[in-house]
């Protein structure tokens, strides 16, 4: 940030949803979408008399997450709830944790702005239910309320106050999203609103040890609106401080579309939760045993994989930081990998065309629909010659855009490079023949000229050639 | 024997032999409805499919799919208890018209038992209240006296039973909304240990307080009944697996060698003279049946009213929140915004004794006051439960009153909120410990009014208590005592 | 703990409530009187005791992550006083 004077302190409340079958208090599907009201039930509808019965599951992904981000687990669970009213809240209260969330004094390793490593704390996790989703219905200019959101279930991540850059913010973001893809527990769809992150922000003079008052924003739907927003409200907070003013205690609403927050009119002067622990719900005990074998049967984690790529595979350290950041690319490098691919060729391919692909589409990983093995089966037909690097890079462009068979694809467009040098030469005997211009001039010293033959030979070609073998050849004739 | 002298598992022997059948059981039984509900307002609403249910339970006990020994009883359920399509109004307002698509658990249950439901029965606005006054549906009269409170909140349920409007129905239990009216009305009912019955489908009041359980003429009826709904459901996490009830071991319990504890501190101001001596006389009756009586102390008696108000307030202010207006229940006209939608079906669709223990609640669990009021009474709720394991390494069973006096007057406690509060300082400590108690008919007062002892029992002790009120009965016929004015109306 | 006026109105504030103007002095005096007599409860020594939410030691208990058929829209709109498109209405509540 511009304003070297400030420092800007963040922490962060990452809503997961989790990626159980059913809600967590009753038997509803939890997918996405639906026609209003068709994912409900008594239960998650808050009908008189109903209860809540606890899904397995979510303990079980909860408690995964939780040990995957190094969190110490709680034997002794607890739920409780908190009470205010909103039509998206259907029982008037949130089932969640706040005496004894079920992990705590975890931590996360990131990249630092100097290039280090830096460790980001986790204070707690906890498990709740999500809310419904309100729509605004301008024909009668008043809300609909659709509960098929209902009592999904989420977990909130809750990190310390250690954030120092909007960098820092969006890499935590990403490698938690890549861990808690790796354990499975969440598909953490930004745009489906399954990882949803709210920014704690205040700001302080450069130097000083106590913090600022800070504001919390929500409703950034996307890694590049948290950056915006971020931006936004240190320059806000930074702007209101310069001009002896005082930082308000407040939420804030992010609108992507106009660039600005705005503080959200509080509903009520008061807001006082009243929390108490929930009556409908015994205690959960996690045993020593089941915390040992959620631990041994974590897959690998992003961190020791960026490791292993990097001492047992020499990938660069860019490059397995990168690609260990996403559940995708991974699966892409190793299917790949294990199937004799060699690691650094693949490696470039994915740093190189995949991500040049994914940034020109505005995709992430987890959207390519591709067969992860068509890579590696384009990188093969390179490796043997079959086809040249500039073909492979357009064919990659059916692949990733069309999902084609790159084997198909080449026969089908005929794409093979011309093996027949008796073909090239010809073709490249008429090319001579017909620019004794740029002949000449190369003859005379001109190496400009040379460049030119060999691609007006590779255009004969229509880019089949393998550009070392006609560079060669042109070179013969000459 | 005629119909109207029958217990609930009489009727029901008489049915599986022939010598009645369950549609004449249901016409008896809507014919009492009709001779007396319009004195005592026991029923909120009569089903219309009375009879067609009765005719479908006697086909199916010919066929062998009802087995129970109340298969074609017509009973009663107390109107916070959920009922597919019947309105489920919790006496108030906010519920009128509420018909709820699912059932509760007991009501299942009980279905499944070949019950013939007759209607929903009036209760205290949401179990609210120990008068049976505050409903939106008018106030229940004691079938004693008509000028008298049938208790509360279970008021319906106990004065159905006692006009014989019904042979058994089902109430819930609070802080004594089962016992309490039992004893006002001299019918026998009993507070299942919590978790002994599932409470889904129960409309919430104070969830960690509130267990179903049924009223009858005797507690070899209650025993059938609570055998029939004391299961497991995995739709209450707080139910408990129980081995349920053997009926033949309550029939057959003799109180020889039962070691029975009084707890003096019961016996202190407050209660009725009359009340009091009933309690010494049914403790002499079962000393003289073999049962060793002793008194012992129980301090911790005094706390029990501010716990349970603090804990069931609480617990209410939350589970009262969900009236708002959106989904179900009243919604006022016009709301100018949502905070208005909210406040005004709120303010409309509740009553006075309900918005009282909503801001009581909201008032203990705000922030500032938690620690010194919601906290500081599941304290004292650990405290009661400990008091009474150690009461029950002495003892087998705890007697004393279930109320400090017998049925008031109508109207005489509604305007002293408080006073009303202390008339539960016996029934109230039983569910914050989660006991299972009973009351039973052991008395009149000099006005005719019936007093009710209290029988309560350590955890899953519900066998024990009723075998023991069974014997007692074998001995004595308070419970079989009539309103002589039934056969005036 | 004297229950103001201010109290009364909070109380109302959080619970969504509004007494009728008429009832509002005696339902601040009941209130007063009740909490009076609740506040008996600071006398009892609850040094080191640890608060209980369940009387029966219960843990664990939880249902299979299997899903089972929703309800269908109908009924779970069948009490709605207002609906709209297979969706709830309340008045417009966004800021």
């Amino acid at each position: 940030m511009s304003h070297s004077k400030w420092e800007t302190v963040m922490g962060l409340e990452v809503h997961v949803e989790l990626a159980t079958k059913t809600k967590i208090f009753c038997s509803c599907t939890t997918e996405f979408g639906g026609a209003p009201n068709t994912h409900c039930c008594p239960i998650c509808t808050g009908m008189p008399g109903v209860l809540p019965s606890l899904n397995k599951a979510v303990v079980e992904y909860a408690t995964k997450a939780g040990l995957a981000l190094n969190c110490e687990i709680t034997r002794y669970n607890k739920f409780d709830r908190k009470n205010y009213f909103y039509p998206d809240l259907p029982k008037a209260y949130q089932i969640s944790q706040l005496y004894l969330p079920i992990c705590r004094n975890g931590g996360v390793e990131i990249e630092a702005e100097d290039g280090g490593r830096k460790v980001i704390g986790i204070h707690e996790i906890h498990m709740e239910e999500d809310a419904g989703k309100l729509v605004h219905d301008p024909h009668t200019n008043s809300t609909l309320v659709d509960y098929n959101r209902c009592g999904v279930p989420l977990i909130e991540i809750v990190s310390e106050p250690d954030f120092r850059s909007a960098e820092e913010v969006i890499r935590y973001l990403e490698k938690l999203r890549a861990i808690l893809q790796y354990i499975g527990v969440s598909d953490c769809k930004m745009q489906e609103g399954s990882l949803r992150a709210d920014v704690n922000l205040s700001v302080r003079p450069a130097g000083s040890e106590t913090f600022g008052t800070r504001t919390e924003m929500k409703n950034m739907n996307s890694f590049k609106a948290i950056m915006r927003a971020i931006h936004y409200e240190a320059n806000r907070q930074i702007g209101v401080l310069e001009k002896g003013g005082e930082v308000m205690q407040e939420t804030r609403r992010w609108d992507d579309n106009l660039g600005e927050s705005f503080a959200m009119r509080s509903k009520e002067d008061a807001q006082d939760y009243k929390y108490f622990p929930e009556p409908d719900l015994i205690p959960i005990e996690i045993s020593e045993e089941t915390v040992e074998q959620t631990k041994k049967a974590l897959p690998e984690l992003p961190e020791a994989k960026r490791l292993r790529y990097v001492g047992e595979l020499g990938l660069p350290e860019y490059d397995a930081s990168q690609i260990t950041n996403s559940k995708a690319l991974v699966e892409l490098f190793e299917c790949n990998l294990a199937a004799g691919v060699p690691a650094k060729e693949l490696a470039n391919w994915i740093m190189g065309e995949v991500m040049h692909m994914l940034s020109d589409s505005g995709k992430e990983p987890e959207e390519m629909t591709f067969d992860y093995r068509y890579l590696g089966a384009l990188i093969g037909m390179v490796q043997k010659n079959e086809i040249t690097r500039n073909t492979a890079k357009k064919v990659f462009k059916a692949v990733f855009e069309e999902g084609c068979d790159p084997v198909d694809y080449v026969e089908k467009h005929n794409l093979k490079t011309v093996t027949d040098t008796g073909a090239v030469r010809a073709a490249i005997e008429e090319v001579v023949a017909a620019n004794p211009k740029s002949v000449e001039e190369y003859r005379s010293g001109k190496e400009k000229a040379l460049q030119y033959l060999i691609g007006q030979s590779m255009r004969a070609l229509r880019g089949k050639a393998d550009p070392q073998t006609v560079t060669a050849i042109l070179k013969e004739i000459l | 024997m005629e119909l109207k002298d029958m217990t609930a598992l009489e009727l029901g022997a008489a049915i599986r032999k022939g010598e009645i059948s369950a549609v004449e059981a249901a016409e008896f039984s809507l014919g009492q409805i009709e001779r007396y509900d319009k004195q005592f307002s026991c029923f909120v609403t009569v089903q219309e499919d009375v009879l067609q249910r009765a005719e479908e339970v006697q086909k199916g006990i010919a066929a062998g799919a009802f087995t129970s020994p109340l298969a074609g009883v017509p009973m009663g359920i107390k109107d916070n208890m959920c009922q597919k399509g019947i309105q489920t109004s919790c006496g108030s307002r906010m519920l009128a018209g509420f018909k709820p698509t699912y059932s509760a658990t007991a009501v299942e249950e009980i279905m499944k038992a070949g019950a013939v439901p007759l209607g929903k029965l009036n209760m205290d606005e949401f179990a609210m209240g120990s008068t049976s006054e505050t409903s939106f549906f008018g106030v229940t009269r004691n079938p004693w006296n008509a000028e008298c409170v049938p208790g509360g909140s279970s008021g319906g349920s106990a004065a159905a039973v006692a006009a014989g409007e019904c042979f058994y129905s089902l109430g819930s239990d609070t802080g004594g909304s089962i016992r309490q009216p039992a004893s006002f009305c001299g019918v026998t009912g009993i507070k299942p240990t919590y978790g002994a019955v599932s409470r889904f489908g129960l409309v919430a009041y104070a969830s960690s307080l509130d267990q179903i359980g049924p009223l009858a003429r005797n507690a070899a009826d209650c025993a059938a009944v609570l055998g029939e709904i004391m299961k497991q459901d995995r739709r209450d996490n707080t139910s408990v697996a129980t081995k349920g009830i053997d009926l033949q071991k309550v029939l057959h319990t003799d109180v020889k060698g039962m070691r029975i504890g009084i707890p003096a501190d019961f016996f202190g101001e407050g209660l009725d003279k009359e009340v009091a001596a009933c309690i010494e006389a049914a403790a002499k009756q079962l000393e003289s049946m073999g049962a060793t009586v002793e008194k012992f102390d129980m301090p911790i008696v005094k706390y029990a009213i501010p716990a349970y108000y603090i804990i069931a307030s609480a617990e209410a202010s939350s589970n009262l929140s969900r009236y708002d207006g959106i989904k179900y229940g009243y919604r006022a006209e016009h709301p100018a915004d949502l905070l208005d939608l909210y406040t005004k079906s709120r303010s409309e669709g509740f009553g006075m004794e309900v918005k009282r223990r909503i801001m009581l609640g909201c008032f203990v669990l705000s922030s500032g006051y938690y620690d010194a009021y919601y906290r500081k009474a599941l304290q004292a709720k650990a405290l009661i439960k400990a008091a009474f394991d150690r009461a029950f390494e002495r003892y087998d069973l705890i007697l004393g009153p279930v109320a400090p006096t017998t049925a008031l007057k109508i109207g005489e406690n509604l305007s002293d909120p408080l006073k009303m509060y202390l008339g539960d300082i016996y029934t109230v400590m039983i569910n914050l410990a989660g006991l299972p108690a009973a009351s039973v008919p052991c008395g009149f007062d000099g006005k005719g009014m019936p007093v009710g002892m209290h029988l309560i029992g350590h955890y899953f002790d519900e066998e024990k208590i009723l075998g023991a009120a069974h014997a007692y009965q074998q001995v004595t016929d308070w419970h079989k005592r009539k309103p002589t004015q039934l056969d005036r109306i | 703990m004297v229950i103001t006026d201010e109290l009364v109105t909070y109380l109302e504030a959080l619970g969504r409530i509004k007494l009728p103007e008429e009832s509002r002095a005696k339902a601040q005096s009941d209130l007063q009187e009740i909490l009076q007599y609740i506040d008996t409860l600071s006398e009892l020594d609850t040094e080191g005791i640890e608060p209980m939410s369940h009387a029966l030691p219960l843990t664990n208990v939880m249902r299979e992550d299997e899903v089972q058929p929703s309800a269908p829209t109908e009924e779970v709109l069948a009490n709605a006083p207002v609906k709209k498109d297979g969706y709830f209405l309340v008045p417009r509540s966004f800021e």
